[in-house]
């Protein structure tokens, strides 16, 4: 082997998209386990607090849960459809698509934002004199209602910062139908934070 | 297996290259992808914790030699083992073989160049040093040093003034260093096995780090919740774990063990694997009952999600939880104990080498199986309640932990210095402190068994005059393990400047790491390998040039 | 490790039907949420999110057709989930 620096080393990394995604899959399992954590708290108390919860969920509103859900999972097929144009040599469809993804994502968080600062402007807070007279359950449930969403909702910019630079790389030649790994691994973080939804619909909104 | 035409050229180490513009100076180190360095990198900063919690142990136990205040006041008392067992945790004993021996030697026992995801690896490392300074930053800032005890319970952990919140961020973002690495390492064995390398021929090691990183990806995520939901707790009152909504402690107590105990196995697995190693190098023997061991190492992996609970035994579980999770302890000690028989198996009749490596190992064997066999009496319901939070638990964790992953901590690091840097250590010095640190280990930590189960509470700062005879041996037993351990480090370190040069098969060993040169070149191997023998197969030491004696 | 595997790859078509299904599924679940069911309400509510998971897992994340490992990953993972659910629960059912 001939006296080679460190820089023509460089050279020799090999692309492995299977790998890649590996250790894309690997990083979504954490954060299943990490909202794993959350369920199984909300599935106790649940369990402990029925009526409590039943009547809790009452107060939110079904309507704009389910908007929401709607919203996420249409934003889950354009991220998709990014993709696959992507993969037809369609690089104006694909970023069109992520385009459509991020507005989805910004509608899904303006209705965060009403619904929230219409229970906070009723009181219904973490740490409120209104909330805290209310029965042990329905604190619980108001507890994890904010704390879930709220974790959620992190994700849901995380993904749309994710999603906004691949749109960037897309547009500057960095990402192209021969090398997509990157995006097909933002869209796996963007489908997970649909999943989590999928879950906190009918838990939260939908309890009787 | 050097080309003749490059004889004249001295193959350069990754010491000499690296992966940065300029390959010497410390930012070739703290900027380099290279596993090697990072391993290396990694290896300092765990060793400077070790040291820090060590000399928390010794002040502690100083503080114990005597009933009533001898150096500091209760207050401080609880602050230090916070601090002693937060440090030696999630600083040294989580991260310490996996981010050590793991980056350095995963990639090149399986015939790789680096690991699956290079830069993912130094960043992970450097969020390992961003915790290591938030966990400092906790002790120094206004409200002091947390004073809950590691394990954080609710409800105190949320009422008390003292830095709790910061320590337990640092502590979520040590998760994410450990995290990452599981991934990168789960990655790397799936993706970068050398041509020839199937997986039932893959170095032991490899089969105990692969699955120590499962329980990494999987368990680490629920302790970092439980993190965000004590600091949501302290700062919004959303009081999950507040019984006075309804909340119940008890869960704050499930969510942080259904982290910690498969973290015990986080710990102990890779140990395990390094035994796995040393055994049959020692007794120029393959391994006996190779499927065996592999297997069962994905087994302790498993099952260590299903006992958790026999840490909450007195805490006002249902009583069915107690029997379940009793019945199921007991069943964590069987892949366990098919390790121990093999690795006896193997030695049996085998040609034994006894270098220090090895004695270390028999240290490991002796003390881990005092702590495992104690652990079945804490497993037990009845023991259990008449010895829970007594110093009966604090000797069988030591045992296990210290005795276990420390003791292996040491054996791997004499086993593979002369690889890593190329240098040899004085072995008579090193086999005095495998001696010195049995005799100092019982010494400390035996008589808290006995203090234990007379009914000395963990965690308190003061005691009955009755205690006193045994605190004493075990403080002066804390005084020699300190002298043993600078004794280990200056040993290691002097070696690293004055040692004399190593060559590239000191033990005789026959895994990849042994095929190449000491120290390795920057990408391990000449030419990526193709296997053909099974990891243990001696008959390859025909070919191969090693020491002999 | 080279890089041939055939991509396989999808048309828009498959991913509209997939979206439409779970459009249909959300409709159900939302629809069953009305009429009291007693204690199959949350049995029937979570059915239906496992299904809307799957064919989210499956075809948009493209799990159906990839390396067959991948499969392997998310099963153990979920199982280990589950795994924990049943144990705590073995506390709180009893107490």
């Amino acid at each position: 082997m001939t006296q080679n620096n460190a820089a023509e080393h460089n050279h020799d990394i090999h692309r492995d998209d299977v790998g890649s995604k590996m250790g894309m899959w690997l990083f979504l399992i954490t954060e299943l386990l990490l909202f794993g954590g959350l369920f199984l708290v909300y599935a106790v108390y649940r369990f402990t607090f029925p009526e409590q919860f039943s009547l809790a969920a009452m107060e939110l509103n079904t309507t704009v849960g389910t908007l929401n859900t709607i919203i996420l999972l249409t934003s889950s097929l354009t991220v998709a459809l990014s993709i696959a144009a992507l993969q037809k040599k369609n690089k104006f469809l694909s970023v069109i698509f992520l385009v459509l993804t991020e507005i989805f994502a910004l509608e899904f968080m303006v209705n965060k934002y009403f619904e929230w600062s219409a229970k906070i402007s009723h009181g219904i807070y973490p740490g409120s004199e209104e909330l805290l007279n209310r029965s042990d359950g329905e604190i619980l449930f108001f507890g994890l209602y904010y704390t879930m969403t709220g974790i959620h909702g992190l994700h849901v910019i995380i993904g749309m910062v994710l999603l906004f630079i691949m749109m960037i790389l897309i547009i500057k030649n960095k990402i192209t139908s021969d090398n997509l790994i990157s995006l097909e691994n933002s869209g796996l973080y963007w489908h997970l934070v649909d999943l989590i939804w999928i879950f906190l619909f009918p838990l939260f909104y939908l309890i009787n | 297996m050097a080309n003749e035409n490059e004889t004249v050229l001295a193959e350069k180490s990754f010491l000499e290259e690296g992966t940065t513009k300029k390959a010497t100076g410390i930012a070739s180190w703290i900027f380099s992808t290279d596993h090697k360095r990072i391993g290396i990198l990694y290896l300092a900063s765990i060793s400077i914790f070790f040291l820090v919690g060590a000399t928390l142990g010794v002040l502690m136990r100083l503080e114990l030699i005597a009933p009533g205040r001898t150096i500091m006041d209760a207050q401080t008392y609880n602050q230090a083992f916070t601090l002693h067992g937060v440090i030696m945790i999630f600083l040294f004993i989580i991260p310490g073989i996996p981010a050590v021996f793991g980056n350095f030697f995963l990639p090149i026992q399986i015939g790789a160049k680096d690991v699956a995801f290079p830069r993912l690896n130094l960043l992970s490392w450097w969020i390992y040093l961003i915790g290591a300074i938030i966990a400092l930053v906790a002790i120094v800032s206004p409200g002091g040093a947390a004073d809950t005890g590691w394990t954080f319970y609710i409800p105190y952990s949320v009422r008390t003034g003292t830095n709790v919140s910061t320590a337990i961020m640092a502590a979520f973002i040590l998760g994410f260093s450990s995290m990452l690495t599981g991934i990168n390492f789960v990655t790397t064995v799936h993706r970068m096995r050398a041509p020839g390398m199937k997986w039932f021929r893959l170095p032991l090691f490899i089969w105990s780090t692969y699955a120590t990183a499962w329980i990494q990806i999987i368990a680490t995520p629920i302790i970092a919740i439980t993190i965000v939901l004590v600091i949501l707790e302290r700062l919004f009152g959303v009081g999950v774990f507040d019984p006075s909504i309804g909340g119940d402690p008890i869960l704050y107590q499930h969510l942080f063990w259904i982290y910690s105990h498969p973290a015990v196995y986080i710990m102990i697995l890779p140990a395990m694997g390094i035994v796995s190693e040393i055994i049959p190098t020692f007794s120029r023997r393959t391994i006996f009952g190779y499927k065996a061991i592999a297997m069962s190492s994905l087994a302790i992996a498993f099952v260590g999600y299903l006992v958790w609970a026999h840490h909450m035994f007195t805490s006002g579980m249902s009583e069915t939880a107690l029997v379940v999770f009793s019945l199921l302890t007991f069943l964590v000690a069987l892949p366990s104990g098919v390790k121990v028989f093999n690795w006896i198996a193997t030695m049996y009749k085998g040609s034994i080498d006894p270098k220090p490596p090895f004695l270390w190992v028999m240290n490991f064997i002796v003390l881990f199986s005092i702590g495992g066999l104690t652990g079945l009496v804490l497993g037990s319901l009845a023991t259990d309640i008449h010895l829970h939070d007594t110093y009966f638990v604090v000797a069988h964790f030591h045992y296990v932990m210290f005795g276990g992953t420390g003791t292996i901590f040491f054996a791997a690091l004499y086993y593979w210095f002369p690889k890593m840097f190329g240098k040899m250590y004085n072995m008579k010095i090193a086999s005095f402190s495998a001696a010195m640190f049995f005799i100092s280990f019982n010494l400390l930590y035996f008589p808290k068994f006995i203090l234990g189960y007379q009914g000395m509470p963990r965690r308190y700062y003061d005691y009955l005059p009755q205690f006193t005879d045994l605190q004493v041996i075990s403080t002066v037993g804390s005084w020699f393990m300190f002298v043993t351990i600078l004794l280990i480090f200056g040993n290691l370190i002097y070696s690293l400047f004055k040692g004399k040069k190593a060559s590239s098969n000191p033990w005789g060993g026959v895994t990849l790491d042994w095929h190449i040169a000491s120290p390795p070149p920057l990408e391990n191997f000449d030419e990526i390998p193709t296997v053909t023998h099974d990891p243990y197969d001696f008959s390859q030491l025909k070919e191969m040039e090693y020491d002999s004696k | 490790m080279e890089n041939s595997e055939t991509k396989h790859i999808n048309g828009y078509g498959v991913y509209i039907v997939v979206w439409v299904g779970l459009l249909v599924l959300t409709s159900l679940t939302v629809s069953v949420a009305g009429i009291n069911l007693e204690q199959y309400t949350l049995f029937i509510a979570l059915t239906i999110a496992a299904v809307k998971s799957y064919l989210v897992i499956t075809i948009f994340m493209h799990i159906k057709f990839d390396d067959p490992i991948f499969k392997l990953f998310i099963i153990v993972s979920i199982l280990t989930l589950f795994v924990i659910f049943v144990l705590t629960f073995i506390d709180y059912s009893f107490r």
